[in-house]
């Protein structure tokens, strides 16, 4: 099989505004899939995967901004709602109908919260959007690439708890060939990572413990070969338990998103 | 004749006491705001049916859970056996209903007295369960003298209502071979025959005196009950009813608008005066106190049952932090009760200038993640996670403190739409020399 690269150019919805075109999706980044470095890969690797199924998308680019999720949470609603409705007014100008995130986050606050402001989307995270594509047979995996490895699932708190998606995640690692290990807390009894609320980006305050110390040791309890996350803070966390385990080089921490960019080699 | 009258007004003076107390917890629960909650009846009551009657919640820990299905329905059960006390009391008759029933009457008495053990092998275990064993969640910091005192206090009531059930019932029935007058004929009853060899060789008038203690002990027993409920955290058995129906219906993941805000922010973007309201009270963002708190914060403290399964999953109390949600609900509670005397002694404006923020400190509130684990824990859907979140509000908004890094987050958000400082021009930059492998 010859392979070449091809450069993709991310459709930004102002150009195909502009072009008169309208994607079906809008791909909301996220900060931290803008920003942080680790998560960058994971929003290119989704890119890499919505262009392989030749998805109609496009991402806002520089008039994307934060959500708002996080200043609500800590107790800023004034800036929430600035935010809100600042992002509602751009993405309903755009007349944005559906949004898919990689952000557990924006995904809880898009769908949720964001109706509040007349900002009604039809909202999905990106493990659900891959779930669909799978159950419709037009994302096939036939890889052997994490046969005979172990995966561990960490539930993001605003993905499961928040919004009771527990299947569509561990249903897209069920059609990749591999073992799966539950967390002894698991779905609705997981252990949060630590960072929402606004914790990720605070000093934790006074006590024996991080909890992303507790959570790392709940995944390492499963002697995986790969802990599984969905959320930019989750990985994050994940990451740094990882590392003060000194772990990091036998268990690796992926999204499911580069999991699945890894099986179909994009 | 003089019993009947003893027995009628004791029972006017319970129910009298009881109401007095329930109308000053309703008042208090309405010191909060407003919050109209009218919608969706039929799937209200569907989670009365399942949560609060269905006990489902309480099943996510099994064995507290069943212990808890044995009490509970044991005691609703055994409860229906006061009708024929009632009646009896009143009319100074003796187990009126025995020859209406014939045979069935002791079959009847023997499932109650089977209802019963269940009760008390409940609290028994409940007993072990938080003095022995000294399970985790009991001997939190704040389960001070008092909350363990009421939980105890109200598991010996149950052991003790419960055992004067079996001697009232086996004496009865000695009683009523040995013919003495007015114990006619019942039957035997099934678990309180094992007490019969026992007080056999007691004269009939010990085991009259035996009788008549035991049933006054178990009516007057319930009627302290009864009393003592609004006082402790058992008040949970009427108010786990309503707290359910009032629960948050959406995801667990939303958190409560706030319409005041939405108004200044329309006109902020728009650069158009907000609308003058004319009503409009001078109102803060966020709670300070009770009286900033909706009335269904309020339910929620009062519901609370101590149980500390929401502490018990909370990923900053399991890590060694100040936070406890069950600490959050009880100090509210308290304060509201501290409000409600204030007002019956001082009248309805008086404030004695202290807070929430006396008792609950900035440091249980920052470590919040927000995660609903404890909401999710919650036996009686007490949303633990948005009270929490109206103090902060308050930190913020009102009093400007919250913690540095969150205020470097905010003024980042403001600036450049982003928590961390990077120029939103900047926000593609990811995009930048990405390939695709083509096959």
């Amino acid at each position: 099989m010859s392979e070449n690269k091809r450069k993709i150019e991310v459709p930004v919805m102002a150009d195909l505004f502009a072009k008169g075109e309208k994607p079906e999706y809008l791909l909301w980044v996220g900060s931290a899939g803008a920003f942080d470095d680790r998560y960058k890969k994971v929003t290119r690797a989704f890119i890499k995967i919505l262009t392989h199924l030749n998805v109609s998308y496009a991402v806002l680019g520089v008039e994307e901004s934060s959500s708002g999720d996080v200043a609500r949470r800590a107790g800023n609603e004034m800036l929430f709602q600035m935010q809100a409705m600042t992002n509602i007014e751009i993405m309903n100008s755009y007349e944005v109908k559906k949004i898919i995130t990689c952000d557990p986050h924006a995904f809880n606050t898009f769908k949720n919260e964001y109706p509040e402001y007349e900002g009604n989307y039809e909202v999905l995270h990106h493990t659900q959007f891959l779930q669909q594509q799978i159950s419709e047979g037009k994302l096939k995996i036939d890889s052997e690439l994490f046969k005979g490895k172990t995966l561990t699932y960490h539930d993001p708190c605003y993905l499961g708890r928040a919004n009771g998606e527990y299947d569509a995640p561990r249903e897209v690692l069920d059609a990749i060939p591999s073992t799966k290990v539950e967390m002894k807390r698991n779905k609705s009894n997981a252990l949060c990572c630590g960072a929402g609320g606004g914790q990720m980006f605070k000093e934790a305050e006074k006590g024996d413990k991080e909890v992303f110390i507790e959570r790392t040791e709940d995944a390492l309890a499963t002697n995986p070969d790969i802990i599984v996350t969905a959320c930019p803070y989750c990985m994050v966390m994940m990451t740094d338990g990882l590392k003060y385990k000194n772990k990091e080089e036998e268990i690796k921490n992926f999204d499911i998103a580069e999991l699945i960019e890894q099986t179909l080699e994009l | 004749m003089i019993n009947s009258i003893i027995f009628i007004l004791l029972w006017i003076g319970a129910i009298a006491f009881f109401t007095w107390n329930i109308k000053k917890i309703s008042r208090n629960i309405k010191l909060g705001k407003d919050l109209d909650i009218k919608d969706n009846k039929k799937k209200r009551w569907g989670l009365v049916l399942k949560v609060a009657v269905g006990q489902s919640k309480m099943l996510r820990l099994p064995i507290s859970g069943v212990l808890h299905i044995l009490v509970y329905a044991g005691f609703i059960l055994v409860n229906i056996e006061m009708l024929e006390t009632m009646i009896d009391g009143v009319a100074g008759t003796h187990r009126i209903l025995a020859p209406i029933f014939g045979f069935l009457y002791p079959i009847a008495v023997s499932s109650f007295e089977f209802f019963a053990l269940f009760v008390m092998i409940g609290c028994i275990a409940f007993l072990i369960r938080r003095n022995i064993l000294k399970l985790d969640r009991f001997w939190k910091p704040e389960m001070k003298w008092w909350p363990r005192l009421d939980a105890n206090l109200i598991l010996i009531a149950e052991v003790v209502l419960m055992t004067s059930i079996f001697f009232m019932n086996a004496s009865d029935y000695i009683l009523q071979t040995r013919g003495v007058a007015h114990y006619h004929e019942t039957g035997s009853f099934f678990l309180s025959s094992f007490f019969v060899p026992m007080l056999q060789n007691l004269p009939s008038e010990t085991l009259m005196l035996i009788e008549r203690t035991c049933w006054w002990l178990h009516i007057v027993g319930i009627m302290i009950f009864l009393n003592y409920i609004p006082y402790s955290k058992h008040f949970h058995v009427f108010l786990s009813f309503f707290n359910v129906f009032y629960s948050k219906l959406e995801p667990v993941g939303k958190l409560a608008n706030m319409p005041s805000i939405t108004t200044e922010v329309k006109s902020m973007l728009t650069g158009e005066e907000p609308p003058m309201d004319e009503n409009a009270e001078e109102i803060a963002f966020g709670a300070q106190d009770v009286k900033q708190l909706t009335w269904k914060h309020l339910m929620d403290a009062y519901t609370c049952t101590e149980c500390g399964r929401c502490t018990s999953v909370c990923p900053a109390n399991i890590t060694g932090k100040k936070l406890s949600p069950r600490k959050i609900m009880m100090d509210i509670r308290d304060r509201i009760e501290l409000t409600g005397k204030n007002i019956d002694k001082n009248g309805v404006d008086f404030s004695d200038d202290k807070s929430l923020f006396d008792s609950i400190s900035a440091e249980e509130l920052w470590a919040c993640t927000t995660c609903n684990a404890c909401v999710n824990a919650c036996p009686v859907n007490i949303d633990q996670v948005s009270s929490i979140l109206e103090l902060r509000r308050y930190i913020v908004m009102e009093q400007a403190a919250a913690p540095g890094e969150l205020n470097a987050i905010f003024s980042n958000i403001e600036n450049n739409g982003a928590p961390w400082q990077f120029s939103q021009d900047d926000r593609m930059l990811w995009a930048d020399e990405l390939y695709i492998n083509e096959k």
